[in-house]
């Protein structure tokens, strides 16, 4: 039986649109993991920070202002330094499909766009949570 | 044939034979719809209920001849990168025909920030134009005649401080502040509740809008003071009811907050406008700007006692629904947003916002901008529907869905009344809760397919690259540092020290901080080190989660 996965819901840089973040956060409470929700306007560090203290099995990132191409590297750089390369990062909000392989270079496991179904991203996290404890 | 008749001779036979869509129809606000409505479902008060246009309780609306006079102000929200650019999307805009401006601001300004702020990282410029100087709102403005062109500004933590540069760039242009017209939003409670771009705690933050009341009652008469927004309660999911409802509750607590600082209620109330959101469900739109305009004026006039019929009214702008775009065939947008927007004009908005098709993808290009405004531009010199005034009044569905959505709206604002208010509602996460829990009900129904998103969930196909997106200069965010740089060192730095002493002094005092604002920025004290100094003293909102 696999044990419930900790997953860090956050809201980097200034956006305001929380919507799709506790939706999310709220769905895969329903599902069974557990989910710390960090609130707005959270800097890369803070991010990293909560990561680690909190132990998470993943990392949720919702950005809807177009910050994701400054704001990305500066955490995925952080986790490297932390040694938690290993913990899954996925990012949802608006960005644009052409900004995608940039984001999956970085180490980012999946972008999940408008429109992505509840279900899609519960599953995603379920296995990719499973192959890293593997 | 009576209607039980009917139902027994006709429908019967015919459902045994096609039975219908579902087994209920209900709208957004859970509303249940008739197969048919008719007289009996009509509230037959005609003068107490409706009333003529521009006569209490306004449910026609708050103009007697409305768009036979004049069609709603075509006012397309726009603003990105540096004020050079944005002034330039301007002017296409009003070239083409638009009659107002609206000016979109990028997060460090919305917040406080200067562009050099640690906390702006990868956001200048983004989401709407980066103005942290006087000087930038000089550019933004250039060529633009401030007496002729009403400015909206959506901005609301610092909303005072942008206002005291658009005062300040009017005197530079020879436009005295009596003569400038516009609106800022202004609206910090939402911010709490929905949009997220607050700075300070509720207190300073309601004195600050409640300084601007008193000062434009004064000095800047023509200018609306707030426009107390549903907009962004609804994007954050909530209801058409929900909307009407917690947009109402806000608009107490800013008059009761100036009431109580000792204004006038019919000197203040006439300078108030209200924003909401143009959704789906056709019918329950078109109804609720109808039952928002009776409620606000019973509110006004019963609650209040305001005496003069302008405090009554309530006047709107309008905006079609962005999070019912879809970033799957995005040319089917402009259809969605041609119908919201039918929807604001036959409710009788008194400005409108159509969306670009690429916003679920964007910002707009100037490509999709245009259509945005020619659908407008369709819906007014085309259709026909702003020949007559209020045109779906009597019709029996409507005018059920109207009283609906003001009743349920009602309950919900006694409910807030209960809890002591918007303010004390918003503390305790309530407003937050309903919404997030109507928004989560939707996403479920939405995987269930109980609601249907054309080319999302059903009819969808495979695509590439749908279209052209707009893309940002990413050199913009170190220009706008340097720009910073240059004005901190032309300028008179001894003179803004002695300012912000005097902004942190009369912080704390009951003084009207308006016209320091204008001279802090007419001696190049920047946006952040205003809103710095002020969060010094007055210290800054933290949500609880």
């Amino acid at each position: 039986m696999q044990k419930t996965p900790r997953i860090l819901i956050a809201k980097p840089g200034l956006d305001g649109h929380d919507r799709g973040a506790k939706v999310i956060a709220r769905a895969l409470r329903d599902a069974g993991m557990e989910v710390i929700y960090t609130g707005l306007r959270q800097t890369p560090e803070m991010i990293v920070n909560a990561a680690l203290q909190e132990d998470v099995d993943s990392i949720g990132l919702s950005i809807l202002s177009g910050a994701h191409p400054v704001i990305l590297p500066r955490i995925m750089d952080l986790l490297k330094e932390n040694d938690m390369e290993d913990v899954p990062v996925f990012l949802g909000g608006i960005i644009p499909d052409d900004d995608i392989p940039a984001m999956l270079d970085i180490g980012v496991a999946a972008v999940f766009g408008p429109g992505t179904s509840l279900e899609k991203i519960t599953d995603f996290i379920w296995q990719t949570v499973a192959e890293a404890e593997a | 044939m009576d209607k039980k008749t009917w139902e027994e001779k006709h429908v019967e036979p015919t459902l045994k034979r096609f039975p219908e869509r579902k087994a209920t129809f209900e709208t957004s606000s859970g509303i249940p719809l008739g197969r048919l409505h008719t007289p009996d479902t009509l509230d037959a008060n005609y003068h107490e209920q409706l009333g003529f246009p521009g006569q209490y309780p306004f449910t026609r609306g708050v103009q007697p001849t409305m768009y036979r006079g004049r069609f709603w102000t075509m006012r397309q929200y726009a603003g990105f990168s540096t004020a050079k650019e944005s002034n330039e999307r301007y002017k296409f805009l009003l070239s083409q025909g638009q009659t107002g401006l609206s000016v979109a601001f990028d997060l460090p300004t919305q917040i406080g920030y200067d562009s050099d702020d640690p906390m702006a990282l990868g956001e200048v410029g983004k989401v709407g134009v980066s103005i942290p100087t006087l000087d930038d709102m000089a550019i933004l403005l250039d060529g633009i005649p401030l007496d002729k062109v009403s400015i909206s500004m959506t901005i609301n933590a610092p909303a005072s401080v942008l206002l005291a540069m658009v005062i300040a760039v009017g005197k530079r242009q020879g436009v005295e502040p009596k003569q400038l017209r516009g609106t800022i939003q202004n609206d910090i409670l939402k911010e709490y509740i929905a949009r997220g771009t607050y700075i300070y705690p509720p207190r300073p933050s309601m004195r600050l809008i409640t300084d601007v009341f008193d000062y434009c009652s004064r000095e800047v008469p023509r200018w609306n003071t707030i426009s107390i927004s549903g907009y962004h309660i609804r994007e954050a999911g909530s209801t058409a009811a929900q909307e009407v409802a917690f947009t109402l509750a806000n608009g107490i607590a800013y008059v009761q907050a100036a009431m109580d600082a000792g204004l006038d209620v019919d000197v203040f109330a006439k300078q108030l406008s209200f924003f909401f959101n143009a959704h789906n469900n056709f019918l329950e739109e078109v109804a609720k700007f109808r039952a928002a305009r009776r409620l606000w004026a019973k509110i006004m006039k019963d609650r209040f006692g305001a005496k003069d019929p302008k405090s009554w009214r309530l006047r709107f702008h309008t905006q079609t629904a962005g999070s019912t775009l879809t970033a799957q065939q995005p040319e089917n947008n402009v259809v969605r947003v041609a119908i919201q927007a039918m929807a604001a004009v036959l409710g009788g908005t008194q400005s409108l916002h159509t969306n670009g098709r690429d916003e679920a993808i964007a910002l707009p290009t100037k490509e999709a901008a245009q259509i945005a405004l020619r659908t407008q531009q369709i819906i007014a010199h085309e259709s026909g529907i702003g020949d007559t005034v209020d045109p779906f009044a009597g019709s029996y569905a409507v005018e059920y869905l109207t009283d609906q959505v003001e009743a349920k709206a009602q309950e919900y604002i006694n409910n807030i009344d209960e809890m002591g208010g918007a303010l004390s509602a918003i503390e305790a996460g309530y407003v937050q809760g309903e919404i997030h829990e109507a928004a989560y009900q939707y996403q479920r129904a939405l995987e269930k397919e109980e609601e249907i998103v054309v080319g999302v969930n059903r009819f969808t196909v495979e695509e590439e690259n749908p279209i052209d997106r707009m893309k940002l200069d990413p050199s913009i965010e170190a220009a706008q540092c340097a720009r910073l740089k240059a004005i901190r060192e032309r300028r008179d730095n001894d003179k803004v020290t002695e300012l912000r002493g005097q902004l942190a002094t009369a912080a704390n005092s009951d003084d009207n901080l308006m016209p320091l604002f204008v001279e802090c920025l007419e001696h190049d004290m920047t946006l952040g080190e205003i809103c710095h100094t002020l969060r010094d003293v007055w210290g800054e909102y933290r949500p609880t989660l």
